[in-house]
């Protein structure tokens, strides 16, 4: 019967074809940049420099913290980009020099960002329009109404106290040498992400992602579960986007693009699009990886420009390789799922309004939204 | 006359267990033959088989004297062998001569003759004799009596010899059984071999030429209708050894306080609903197919709720407006469908086992997670560890991970949808004697199902619905032909609950 | 399922996707005429009509090829990189040269169809969900564009720049030019198997194999045309600029726009329903408020705000009105879902 305690020689092995599976291999591939990141350049593991290579991915990491809890939810954030210019944009304006603005703006920031999520939330599961559809108005709507309230210009600048935030850190540490805040910020969040993840709601965000249906049927509120995970993803981008006024400062342009690197490195940690599957220390992986990848093209003085073709190239890579295992390890598994009486296995498809769904391991078309 | 399509000595297991145990029949050209037998008789298994969606493990089958082995539904579809299966395989969003000629779009100088192909579509229709479905119309815009249609159509379009149909009368109101009646006879007249399934016996007298009866996967008889009467093919069809089967109450078991009372209850689909339900009680909900069985579940459990009339639970007036309510005041309910609506197919044991506690008393988490594994040990689940994919384990180990599921709420009342379906018989020994237990600690259970052996042989009282309404209330131990007659509404013997 | 189904098998009048998107595109003309009018401007006058036409064109090309994409239940992302390219290779291949024109054009739908097989490819053979798969190889093409073109280069002849600057009383050519891409697509959809088969497949891809279909087929072809109908849109942009740009897609924000259009004009997101027709609609309707706003001179900024705010109110009367045909046509399990 039921054996709940494997053994440890299975334990071992567990590892090793973790690693190889799909969930696992981002951890592989990051591990593999960065040895050839300090092969290259030797510098890289001083404390110091890696201490900055982790400044530099905090915010895309950040990002894709909040990306992961909206796709195992099942639905996509395209807005988060737009959430980030507007809340440079807003720091930028309201707190001007005087440092004293710095929390209440800082706390309005949070409010805008919690409205923001609670919006896309409510329009994708009350009104049943696709979070494609909905977050792809919220990024128009937001970059178009930041740019109109500042003219389309690049205005303000915060107070350095807020900007210390995302550049500075603490000096002379022992060992460390040099900690910045924004490696903090980051430790902590993924610290709070894994807690949350395990926690009752956590799961039940995934839950919901595999089969709403069900979890509608076992009491969870479906509603509430999703437009939870938008408010997440609000906030996270909200945090990157303090995050970036500090060493980016303030420019419409800043946080362009940061929703489709976002999904690359959730997808990237083997996070599934469509819902129901992924880990998110996983997807923080993906932005360290994809981080990784473009400090190691750096140094390989491959020039800048082509880094988004590799980084293009990488993600079907990537995509590709979880969906040719998952479908091989379904195809082993198979005659398993079938139920003894042949009530039920391989049935046919049924006429169904609800074929928008991608299946679990990506193998359907459909784009999920 | 020979046979177009023979089966002999069929044998089909699924995970070591067989379902099909050497069945053997013969379809003749021009005639209707019945495939009769309870849930998990094999009827279904021995129709894919022919349909080329299963294949099978040893026998033969012959069509047209030349023996075949099919291994797509579609090699089958262009032999002529078609099926009409109770789930359609149409596009909602195309119309009806779209579907009937998928694949096969006829070509007029290489480019699609959508007017010929509308008209060929129309004269397949006249050939049924129906005039009235518009080949252009789109088949989300038709009845389910007409998508079936176009599904019949369709197989006629591969100019089918033998047809195969599931249940089909299943969805359809009396007026559209009479429709179906027509079409039947004249695919005969053409010479079309109809192999019919169904639950409905006054439909197998009314169509069929022979009968063949089985149970338990295996062939009973295979005789001309004209030799049978309904209370012998009753006898054929029922009759196994209902006490080996069903557990006893446990002893102390006690019929306690009123838990749930429904009184004047309905909505879109039920209607008049008054319903008692004891502490300790097993009450058993019968009826057909589309009798409101499982609304009447559903609304209970406020996934559909009642609209009208009052529930109490222990006295209180109760308002149960969404799932979410129902299992805050102790509710549970094991839906019919395992897969759709009961598991998250990709996430693991423990995630499943502890849905409803997270979702809804997350501060219970931490005490439920200790108890899962004794709650799952309990149900004797097999499975490789607490983190295994429920998609992975069997059919019954799927259901047992459902109750797992709910036991861990502690319900005051449970629910159970069609609770055996689809798992073998060592699965469904347990499922009951669980029932027992629950019921000898006070819970109140509600049984749904279409197996009526199950409904008698579990239920303290029996609550048979028909057309949307209570039709009577039964004692325990009642005979099939009484439910029967409940569930027909008729008073006589004329159909076997589905 | 007796009396108690009867209130869900009640027929309704069901009005087309496409007859419902126009009916928006009357209203907002309607409202849009009334606004111009406020101003004192006449929102017919031949000048109008030509900018609303010229505005629809571009952004034409490309929602035709995506809304096979779509269709068949795919998205193409690519489509942004795909116009910058096909601009610079028809400029660079011209370079200002009459007797290059045809060439330039070849060249730049013979890239553009590669590009769309492999996007069909990675979707069919490597089973990448096409969102990733276009967003990849889009990403692909930006990084060849930037390392390769370091801004506008090349030139087309005058003759070339002909096409995207005249046209027939108020009707640029270029409209006309796409009008009857989209009739040629419309048939393609309506008269050919692929065509039948991309609906069927976007609408079930169980059913689709149940029925022996080759269901990779449809998918490689919607994908293929999409970049060639991408790449004629960054031909028209090269015609009016008179250079290549490696930008000019991008800038656009035509993938997401297109998506906007074609979902606009009624095709499901999700695929297997949907028409060229109401995706010409979706345009017309992006057009009009355009100009409208224009005209009213609103700012451009406040435009993405309005563009945002109808997206998601259109799908959402879309979608409300779905569910509502689906109660009357599906037994009484599927409403529920």
């Amino acid at each position: 019967m039921s054996s709940i305690a494997p053994t440890a020689g299975r334990r071992i092995g567990d590892v090793a074809l973790t690693l190889i599976s799909p969930r696992g291999a981002v951890f592989l591939l990051l591990a593999l940049l960065l040895v050839a990141i300090a092969v290259l350049n030797p510098n890289f593991t001083e404390p110091g420099q890696f201490m900055r290579f982790i400044q530099r991915v905090a915010p895309i990491a950040i990002v894709a913290i909040g990306q992961y809890f909206v796709i195992v939810s099942g639905e996509f954030d395209l807005s988060m980009g737009s959430l980030i210019t507007a809340q440079v944009v807003i720091a930028g304006n309201l707190i001007g020099q005087d440092d004293s603005r710095s929390v209440p703006v800082l706390l309005l920031m949070l409010g805008f960002g919690v409205l923001v999520g609670i919006a896309n939330g409510l329009l994708t599961t009350l009104l049943k329009v696709p979070s494609f559809i909905v977050t792809l108005g919220m990024m128009l709507a937001l970059r178009g109404g930041v740019l109109f309230w500042t003219g389309g210009a690049a205005t303000g600048n915060p107070a350095d106290g807020f900007r210390q935030i995302g550049r500075g850190g603490i000096q002379d540490v022992p060992v460390l040498d040099y900690i910045p805040y924004s490696v903090i910020i980051l430790a902590v969040l993924i610290a709070a992400a894994v807690w949350f993840a395990k926690r009752p709601f956590g799961r039940s965000i995934i839950a919901v992602g595999d089969n709403a249906v069900t979890a509608r049927y076992a009491g969870v509120r479906v509603w509430w579960v999703k437009t939870a995970a938008f408010i997440i993803s609000s906030l996270s981008a909200t945090v990157a986007g303090v995050l970036l006024v500090g060493y980016a400062g303030v420019h419409p342009s800043v946080g362009l693009g940061y929703e489709f690197t976002a999904i690359t490195a959730v997808v990237l940690g083997g996070v599934v699009l469509g819902g129901g599957r992924g880990w998110v220390v996983a997807a923080v992986a993906g932005a360290f990886a994809l981080e990784a990848l473009f400090t190691l093209l750096n140094f390989a003085d491959v020039p800048s420009t082509m880094r988004t073709s590799i980084q293009g190239a990488i993600i079907i890579a990537a995509v590709a390789y979880s969906a040719v295992t998952f479908g091989r390890r379904r195809r082993e598994r198979a005659p398993q799922t079938s139920p003894g009486t042949g009530k039920e296995p391989d049935r046919i498809e049924p006429v169904s309004p609800a074929s928008a769904r991608p299946t679990p391991d990506g193998t359907h078309t459909s784009n999920g939204g | 006359m020979t046979a177009i399509l023979s089966v002999s000595d069929v044998w089909k297991s699924f995970f070591g267990v067989p379902v099909l145990k050497g069945v053997s029949l013969e379809l003749q050209a021009g005639s209707v033959h019945g495939l009769i037998g309870e849930n998990g008789a094999g009827k279904s298994t021995l129709m894919k088989i022919v349909a080329g969606v299963y294949t099978k493990d040893s026998g033969t089958v012959r069509f047209d004297g030349r023996e075949v082995d099919y291994t797509h539904p579609l090699q089958a579809m262009r032999a002529g062998v078609a099926t009409v299966f109770q789930e359609f395989n149409l596009l909602p969003d195309r119309s009806v001569a779209e579907n009937v000629f998928l694949g096969r779009e006829p070509r007029k100088g290489g480019f699609v003759d959508n007017r010929g192909m509308a008209r060929r579509t129309a004269e397949l229709l006249a050939e049924l004799g129906i005039d009235f479905i518009d080949p252009e119309a789109r088949v989300s815009s038709l009845t389910v009596a007409e998508q079936q249609i176009v599904e019949i159509t369709k197989a006629l379009s591969f100019d089918a010899r033998v047809i195969s149909m599931d249940e089909p009368t299943a969805a359809l109101a009396d007026h559209e059984v009479e429709l179906l009646y027509g079409i039947i006879r004249r695919l005969q007249q053409r010479g079309v071999a109809i192999l019919y399934v169904s639950h409905r016996l006054k439909e197998i007298f009314d169509l069929c030429d022979t009968i063949t009866v089985l149970k338990d996967g295996a062939l009973i008889s295979s005789t001309p209708a004209s030799d049978l009467d309904a209370a012998e093919l009753v006898r054929r069809m029922v009759g196994r050894s209902i006490e080996a089967f069903f557990p006893d109450p446990l002893p102390g078991t006690e019929r306690g306080p009123v838990r749930l009372r429904v009184s004047g209850g309905g909505n879109d689909y039920i209607d008049g609903i008054d319903l008692q339900l004891h502490a300790g009680e097993i009450v058993g909900i019968a009826g057909l197919q589309g009798s409101g069985r499982t609304e009447l579940a559903e609304a209970v459990f406020g996934a559909v709720p009642f609209s009208r009339g009052t529930m109490e639970l222990d006295g209180a007036a109760v308002r149960i407006g969404s799932p979410r309510r129902a299992v805050r005041s102790g509710i549970a309910l094991i839906t019919e469908d395992r897969k759709a609506q009961g598991l998250a197919l990709a996430q693991s044991v423990l995630d499943n086992a502890l849905l409803v506690i997270r979702g809804v008393f997350p501060s219970r988490t931490r005490a439920a997670r200790r108890r899962i594994p004794g709650v799952l040990s309990s149900l004797e689940v097999s499975f490789r560890g607490l983190d295994q994919e429920v998609q992975f384990l069997s059919g019954g180990n799927q259901q047992k991970v459902v109750l797992a599921k709910w036991l861990a709420t502690d319900p005051r009342v449970v629910i159970l949808d069609e609770p055996t379906r689809g798992i073998d018989v060592g699965a469904k020994v347990a499922v009951y004697t669980l029932m027992r237990e629950l019921a000898a600690k006070g819970v109140a259970i509600l049984m749904v199902s279409s197996e009526l052996p199950e409904v008698i042989g579990m239920s303290d009282r029996i609550v048979v619905l028909h057309d949307g309404r209570i039709s009577a209330e039964l004692e325990p131990g009642s005979s099939e032909e009484a439910v029967l007659s409940a569930a027909t509404g008729t008073g006589a013997l004329g159909e076997v609950v589905q | 399922m007796t009396a108690t189904a009867a209130p869900a098998r009640r027929r309704r009048i069901r009005l087309d996707s496409t007859v419902i998107v126009y009916l928006a595109l009357i209203g907002v003309i309607i409202v849009g005429a009334i606004l111009v009018a406020t101003v004192g401007r006449n929102f017919f006058s031949l000048g109008n009509i030509r900018d609303i036409l010229t505005g629809m064109s571009v952004l034409g090309f490309v929602a035709i090829g995506q809304t096979l994409v779509i269709l068949v239940g795919s998205l193409d992302l690519s489509v942004p990189y795909v116009i910058s390219l096909s601009s610079l290779m028809a400029a660079t291949t011209m370079a200002g040269q009459p007797g290059n024109i045809a060439a330039g054009v070849l060249v730049a739908l013979l890239v553009a169809l590669v590009i769309g097989t492999i996007n069909g490819l990675i979707v069919t053979g490597l089973k990448v969900n096409g969102f990733i798969a276009t967003l990849g190889t889009g990403l692909i093409i930006s990084g060849y564009l930037s390392t390769t073109y370091q801004g506008s280069t090349g030139s087309v002849p005058a003759q070339f720049q002909f096409i995207g600057a005249t046209g027939i009383g108020p009707v640029p050519i270029s409209t006309i030019i796409m009008l009857a891409l989209a009739t040629v697509v419309f048939l393609f959809l309506r008269k050919t198997r692929t065509g039948h088969h991309i609906y069927a497949v976007g609408g079930s891809l169980g059913v689709a194999r149940l029925s022996g279909l080759r269901t990779a087929t449809p998918i490689i072809v919607a994908h293929a045309i999409c970049s060639v109908t991408a790449a004629l849109a960054g031909l028209l942009l090269a015609s009016r600029l008179g250079v290549g740009t490696p930008t000019v897609g991008s800038q656009g924000g035509y993938d997401l726009l297109s998506i906007a259009a074609v979902v606009l004009g009624g095709t499901l997101l999700a695929g297997g329903r949907g028409s060229i027709w109401g995706t010409i609609g979706g345009v017309a309707i992006f057009a009009v408020l355009d100009s409208v706003m224009s005209v009213l001179q609103v700012n451009p900024f406040l435009k993405d705000v309005v563009r945002g705010i109808v997206i998601v109110a259109a799908v959402a009367i879309y979608t409300g009105r779905v569910v509502l045909e689906r109660r009357a046509r599906f037994s009484t399990k599927e409403v529920r879902r």
